[in-house]
């Protein structure tokens, strides 16, 4: 399971849905704030239905302010790269020069584009984050130092305790210790 | 017995953007250096938290008061007023015109980035921010007392002095060609 979670992950960067900008939201995730991407994807969502409405609105106008379409679709756009939507955001452009272009068409077909794009990244986001979140919090995109410190714990226990009976234990502690940081780092 | 000078209060920043989004991200970023930061989402809002008293539309300002914000990064397209709009109000007040400022932009346009420079910001950075921008901000943010421009008082900032200075044309142009943010963006000629 934590493969297949792995490879979802992956799935979206090799497939052009995701770029560079999400694994900066990974990294910005730690213990103190540990669900810091699912939370500016969810604001994401929340300002998206609120764009995407507006521009829906706008573009039903008989006559088109092609200014104001270019500011309301700056306002995605910038949305869209702040999370890393790489699709969604060269939807985005594309939309943007047909409003510089005053192409009315190019505007009403690229928006259609855009609200795909943003419905298939949602859909596919969703997913991954519930997949995530079965899997457990330590096997997400995490620091992997914070994989060790699980399999670690017993492992004290086990040295105190022996320490205690005072018996050999130095064979023991090598296989544990190299058994933790086996299961530790296959995910 | 030795004496260790710790500084009392955590550098704060104040960051200034209409998006929820770029707001909970330039908070998170400057939270990493364990800044305390103000975020809020108009210029408007910005002056009216430096203290300064919204007479004839912040025509004539206050300057009674004391602020403790040691830098100020904005937006620079906002509805209202915009991050240079800001820049500019922040540089024309007696008590705010020694505190940094830098802008934020999601558009790679050379002459709003020459204009924000001209008018006084320290940086301009591309959107999306990243950590590594944030860390351009430390020389601003090294001392209790405010860094100013022209700051000869540092002895030990020379070095710091040198990178207020040194905004590069390289580094713009390098990410201009290289880096996603950069692409695109010729054609649009919003403000």
């Amino acid at each position: 399971m934590h493969r297949q979670v792995a490879n979802v992950r992956k799935s979206l960067f090799d497939q052009g849905y995701l770029d560079e900008q999400f694994i900066q939201l990974e990294e910005l995730q730690d213990n103190s704030n540990p669900n810091f991407v699912e939370e500016v994807v969810t604001l994401f969502y929340r300002d998206s239905a609120r764009f995407l409405s507006n521009l829906d609105q706008a573009l039903e106008k008989r006559s088109l302010d092609f200014g104001k379409l270019d500011s309301l679709m700056h306002q995605f756009k910038s949305s869209s790269t702040s999370i890393g939507a790489k699709k969604v955001k060269s939807e985005c452009t594309q939309f943007r020069n047909y409003c510089n272009a005053r192409n009315a068409e190019g505007c009403k077909r690229t928006f259609q584009n855009v609200k795909k794009e943003y419905t298939i990244l949602r859909k596919k986001l969703e997913a991954y984050f519930q997949m995530s979140r079965q899997v457990g919090p330590t096997e997400t995109a995490c620091r992997p130092s914070s994989r060790l410190v699980m399999p670690i714990v017993p492992l004290y226990l086990y040295l105190f305790t022996s320490l205690k009976q005072q018996t050999s234990y130095t064979d023991d502690v090598l296989l544990l210790l190299h058994t933790a940081i086996n299961s530790g780092v296959t995910s | 017995m030795g004496v260790i000078a710790i500084q009392e209060t955590p550098l704060h920043v104040l960051a200034v953007d209409d998006s929820n989004i770029d707001r909970k991200l330039i908070e998170r970023l400057l939270k990493t250096y364990s800044y305390h930061v103000t975020a809020v989402d108009s210029g408007s809002k910005a002056l009216e938290f430096l203290g300064l008293q919204d007479v004839e539309n912040f025509q004539s300002f206050s300057s009674n008061q004391e602020t403790d914000v040691n830098l100020i990064i904005t937006d620079y397209c906002m509805p209202g007023m915009t991050g240079f709009e800001l820049l500019r109000k922040i540089k024309e007040s007696k008590s705010l015109k020694d505190i940094p400022v830098v802008i934020m932009s999601s558009d790679n346009i050379p002459a709003r980035i020459s204009r924000c420079l001209e008018e006084g910001a320290q940086e301009f950075f591309l959107k999306p921010v990243r950590l590594s921008d944030v860390d351009k901000l430390r020389p601003y943010l090294s001392k209790n007392e405010r860094k100013t421009t022209n700051d000869d008082d540092d002895d030990d900032n020379d070095d710091g002095d040198d990178d207020v200075e040194g905004w590069s044309d390289e580094d713009e142009q390098g990410r201009s060609d290289e880096d996603e943010r950069g692409q695109a963006v010729s054609m649009d000629q919003s403000s």
